[in-house]
């Protein structure tokens, strides 16, 4: 019995080493926890500069929520019939289509709260609840979430910050499982739902002088932090799919010209925010935002199919 | 016997020590550091990484004109201060929390959208001889909603 009971340990022992060595080998550099003294720094300078040097690099996409918040500023309205329908969630069975659809649920939950479209929010979050289930990140969206909305129904701040909470839970759930090749899925599907419903909702595809239209253009800078983070993780062949896609979008972007001035820092007065005053000169062609809608609209349809 | 069994589990548990780290470091972000936006509505992106003495981190993000924002940045007990830099995609410092008394947060608006580079670094003590410090540093970002 007790020779039974070693050969367990020993099988214990060798299992905790290939999940302690996947840890370790999954972790960014950063993340490493260096205990050494600055004496040792000193008298060891290759190792000095490699600590000085490292450095973690974070691509931050607009969340679904303030994707919502600035096309609800820009003047767009609401329809519902942009929404990708919750029966679709049925049709998503692998990773990859899972991710993004949780993405782009989770972008049409945060336009349809915003709007105050109440029932729409409660069905899309339930959606987004089986995204996330299939993905396994279990507990990022649990009945009480679901809870929450129905009993405040009527309650924006509320409601915004359960949406908010969602998204942490699901981010953070995904980076601590190491898993953020889903994680940027997720957050690239979010940002092109916002692409598709805003360029969905220019009512005037000749007249491009309007705001709606200028945030659009203003996704070419989004667009390079999309890319930026895909790329980071390359080794996924599915990521690598959607950074080919990207790679199409960012064709069309390039005919769209920006051209910044430099910022000037206005501080803030009376406890105010400090301003960032500048200007953008943005050239769109009605040929080119055309193209730019009909892109979107394709790349959209292929992942919500 | 049970010396053995405990060596094993002692040792399994600094294996896994890592991803326990992630996980404090996400309660962090949550329970702490997320308090600070408010009235602010998190935008419930996650950025957060272990950071040691001499370290920095950067972020990239597009900041859309007419947009308030706020910038929060928490780092664990274990580290003293952490100090923060916006800058543009020139480099060009637009604000530095060091020349604002280490101020953990900054609120301020775009007039035009821009991507802005947040570097985070965690300064060295420079109290020679002794661990260098680690721990969880974040920096989260806040939506003024109308």
């Amino acid at each position: 019995m007790a020779t039974g009971f070693v050969k367990r340990i020993v099988k214990l022992l060798g299992l905790l080493l290939i999940v302690g060595g996947v840890a370790c080998k999954s972790e960014k550099p950063s993340d490493k926890s260096l205990k050494v003294t600055e004496d040792e720094l000193a008298a060891d300078s290759v190792i000095s500069q490699s600590i000085q040097s490292v450095k973690q690099i974070f691509y931050s996409l607009p969340s679904p929520l303030e994707t919502a918040l600035i096309l609800k500023r820009s003047g767009a309205v609401y329809n519902e019939d942009l929404l990708n329908p919750v029966e679709n969630v049925a049709h998503y069975n692998t990773s990859k289509s899972m991710a993004l659809n949780l993405g782009i649920y989770s972008t049409d939950l945060s336009y349809a709260s915003l709007f105050d479209q109440t029932q729409a929010t409660i069905n899309l979050m339930n959606a987004s609840k089986k995204m996330a289930d299939g993905l396994g990140i279990l507990n990022a969206i649990d009945n009480s979430v679901i809870q929450r909305l129905e009993e405040n129904i009527n309650n924006r701040d509320v409601i915004m910050e359960t949406i908010s909470e969602t998204f942490l839970n699901t981010n953070s759930i995904l980076e601590e499982d190491d898993r953020v090749a889903i994680g940027s899925i997720i957050l690239v599907g979010g940002w092109l739902e916002g692409l598709y419903l805003a360029t969905s909702l220019v009512s005037d595809e000749k007249k491009m002088d309007n705001e709606l239209v200028d945030r659009i253009a203003d996704q070419k800078f989004s667009l390079e932090t999309v890319l930026s983070l895909l790329k980071q993780n390359s080794d996924n062949a599915d990521v690598m799919e959607i950074y080919s896609d990207m790679q199409k979008l960012s064709e069309i972007f390039y005919d769209i010209q920006i051209s910044a001035s430099r910022v000037e820092v206005v501080p803030a007065s009376n406890n105010g925010a400090t301003i960032l005053r500048s200007k953008n000169v943005i050239t769109v062609n009605p040929d080119v935002f055309n193209k730019l809608k009909t892109k979107v609209k394709e790349l959209r349809t292929k992942y919500t199919a | 016997m049970k010396s053995f069994t405990t060596t094993i589990l002692i040792l399994g548990l600094l294996l896994l020590q890592p991803h326990s780290t992630q996980a404090q470091c996400k309660n962090f972000a949550k329970k702490i550091c997320k308090l600070e936006l408010a009235p602010y509505v998190h935008d419930g992106n996650y950025n957060a990484a272990i950071l040691t003495e001499g370290e920095d981190a950067e972020l990239f993000k597009t900041f859309y004109a007419g947009q308030e924002y706020r910038i929060s940045i928490c780092g664990s007990e274990s580290l003293a201060k952490i100090e923060f830099l916006v800058m543009d995609v020139d480099r060009r410092v637009l604000y530095s929390n060091a020349k604002n008394n280490y101020a953990t947060s900054w609120n301020f608006k775009v007039e035009a959208t821009q991507q802005l580079i947040i570097l985070v670094r965690v300064p060295s003590s420079g109290n020679s001889g002794s661990e260098l410090a680690s721990g969880c540093v974040a920096i989260m970002f806040g939506l003024k909603a109308e």
